[in-house]
């Protein structure tokens, strides 16, 4: 299958069973959300898609492949990026120097190469650097473009890194709750971003998020969890009525 | 629209580049200035700033620490002198010397790595303890009493003259700074940069954590070992005494000082290094008797200034230059190119 496939999958930290035998399917060029409260194992589900932490158990193929045979630098290579629930930007970096990081494994330089800047460094530099500033321009980022991270509003640096995922080239976009912390507008503004990432670039979108206005809006596929355990799966409207949902999140952020 | 867009930074490395042809004609022309003791500390001061270019990469850019670099300077300064005794040109020497310490700091930094940080601080000063306790025991070195350096002639010019090791030093850090320079503005120094603030961030854009940090490790391993060479021919006769962990502390010293934002900041570090004992010197010759005659007296000025500048100016001379230049352009946000962009 093209997508992402996730069987039986399982993690836990020490007695904590942060995620328990979790099962689910993400066409390619679909929308995919995972909601569910704090400390339901959402971004645990992020780390072991991208081998930063192993599962005890359960498969995971992405358009065939088994992503639990690589290493967490192979993830990228495979075409899958993300971006992380507390912002992971390089803080003295400028807007534009943090894209170019996400072109990483889009030079075939050597080191030797570098090291001497020789005429194929400077041709794939220049091609990575245009490719960053196009993306950079893509995101309305361009007045901030020489801005170092540091200096950026919050709403900002969710967009930038943003950025430097896409930078990577990914068939698939794994995002760890991009609109926390973003006001209304900022919020609109992102859900246009991921649903034209989605449409005009045709990259397969999974997101973590708590906002339910904007899971409603993009999603294709919404995987409510509680506890580590899969609650129940299906469209936006069905799985915000379900009532083991409703009751996970009774007094909580959607209640 | 790539051309306009990398204009501003092409403009500012054109500059940089015509300031640092400009500084390497002055430095040309010091022989012909200065007396040859002067010479001699300038000499000093440049080869202490090829280990600091290999420091500010090792630290300041992949943020990992080694507390035995003593160790690639032993093998450098030694390995040199018995080539050069055995019959080996100079020319051939110094690469070889250089290759060996980039396959030796890659060996003993890969296998650390792959654990943790933590490791490679050990494995780098235990490394250093059994290169000076080697050194210290074999015949060919000369055992605890040291070895001479052969002399050695290049173009015919004997490297025992000031001028001619001033020459071979500055030739051979221009040709270090180039290739530093040309790694931190490449993929390979954002890489570094961005596993040092956030391995997780770096490792999902596809960059091999391990890998890179090796690559760090072994580059500075040889910029320390070709300092080696230099320093060789520089105090004339080696002993086990010269490589201890001291040195290695001297390169924590000089990065945290110079600062390790930028290359440059291996130049100001080097410069500090060097020029304050000797500063100190006249001035013990000058203060009364006894006052001079301090033990440690040296050693407690550099902890001093450590802590003064780990407290109140962490980003070193470089870091307090840069300021001071970016307010005078009034604050146009220039000097903030100290991530990948040095
Ligand atoms: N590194 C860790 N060590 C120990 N426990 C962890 C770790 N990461 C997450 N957990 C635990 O696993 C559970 C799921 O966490 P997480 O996946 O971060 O939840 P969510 O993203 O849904 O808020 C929580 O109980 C959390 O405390
Ligand atoms: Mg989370």
């Amino acid at each position: 299958m093209q997508g992402l496939e996730v069987r039986h999958l399982s993690m836990s930290f020490g007695g904590i069973h942060a995620v328990r035998d979790v099962s689910f399917e993400v066409p390619a060029g679909s929308i995919f959300s995972i909601i569910g409260p704090n400390g339901a194992g959402k971004t645990t589900i992020f780390n072991l898609l991208t081998r930063v932490a192993t599962p005890s158990g359960g498969e995971v193929l992405f358009d065939g492949t088994n992503l639990l045979g690589l290493r967490q630098n192979q993830i990228a290579r495979r075409g899958i990026a993300r971006t992380f629930q507390n912002l992971e930007l390089f803080q003295d970096a400028t807007v534009v120097e943090n894209v170019l990081a996400g072109r990483h494994i889009n030079f075939s330089t050597s080191i030797w190469q570098e090291a001497l800047g020789v005429a194929e460094t400077r041709r794939q530099e220049d091609a990575n650097r245009a490719e960053a500033d196009r993306i950079v321009d893509y995101l309305g980022l361009r007045r901030f473009r020489d801005t170092p991270i540091a200096y950026l509003p919050y709403g900002i640096c969710k967009i930038v890194e943003l950025g430097r995922a896409l930078a990577v080239k990914p068939r698939l976009l794994l995002l760890d709750e991009p609109a926390a912390g973003l006001n209304a507008t900022e919020t609109q503004r992102m859900a246009h971003w991921i649903r034209d990432i989605n449409t005009s670039l045709n990259v397969t979108v999974v997101l973590i998020e708590h906002d339910m206005r904007l899971v409603e809006e993009v999603s294709h596929r919404v995987l409510a969890m509680e506890s580590g355990r899969v609650l129940t799966v299906g469209e936006p409207q069905e799985v915000q009525r379900h009532p083991e949902v409703i009751a996970a999140y009774l007094g909580g952020v959607i209640a | 629209m790539v051309a306009q867009n990398t204009a501003p930074a092409s403009r500012r490395s054109g500059q940089m580049l015509l300031l640092a042809v400009v500084a390497v004609l002055a430095a040309a022309g010091l022989p012909f200035l200065i007396n040859s003791f002067f010479v001699g500390v300038v000499t000093s001061v440049l080869i202490w700033t090829i280990i600091g270019l290999g420091m500010v990469v090792l630290l300041g850019y992949s943020g990992q620490v080694s507390i035995g670099h003593s160790a690639f300077l032993a093998i450098g300064a030694y390995g040199h002198a018995l080539l050069i005794g055995a019959g080996v040109p100079f020319f051939l020497s110094v690469p070889i010397v250089v290759a060996a310490c980039l396959a030796v700091g890659a060996l003993i930094a890969l296998p650390s790595l792959r654990f943790s940080g933590v490791y490679l601080a050990m494995a780098t000063l235990a490394f250093a303890f059994i290169v000076e306790a080697v050194i210290g025991d074999l015949d060919i070195t000369g055992g605890r009493g040291g070895m001479p350096v052969p002399r050695e002639k290049l173009f015919g010019y004997s490297l025992t003259q000031t001028n001619v090791l001033f020459y071979a030093t500055l030739v051979l850090l221009v040709g270090t700074f180039l290739i530093a320079r040309n790694l931190v503005r490449s993929r390979t120094g954002r890489a570094w940069a961005s596993l040092r603030d956030s391995e997780v961030a770096a490792a999902s854009m596809g960059v091999g954590i391990a890998r890179y940090k090796t690559y760090a490790f072994a580059f500075s391993a040889a910029t320390t070992a070709l300092a080696g060479t230099l320093l060789a021919h520089k105090v004339g006769y080696l002993s086990p005494d010269g490589f201890t962990i001291q040195q290695s502390i001297e390169m924590l010293i000089l990065v945290v000082i110079g600062g390790m934002g930028s290359l440059a900041g291996a130049f100001y570090g080097a410069a500090f290094l060097i020029i304050l004992p000797i500063l100190l010197s006249i001035v013990k010759d000058k203060v009364p008797s006894g006052m001079g005659e301090l033990p440690g007296l040296e050693a407690g000025i550099f902890g001093a200034a450590l802590i003064i500048f780990i407290l109140f100016q962490p980003k070193g001379i470089d870091g307090a230059i840069r300021a001071v230049l970016a307010r005078l352009k009034n604050g146009t946000g220039a000097g903030r190119d100290d991530h990948a962009g040095a």
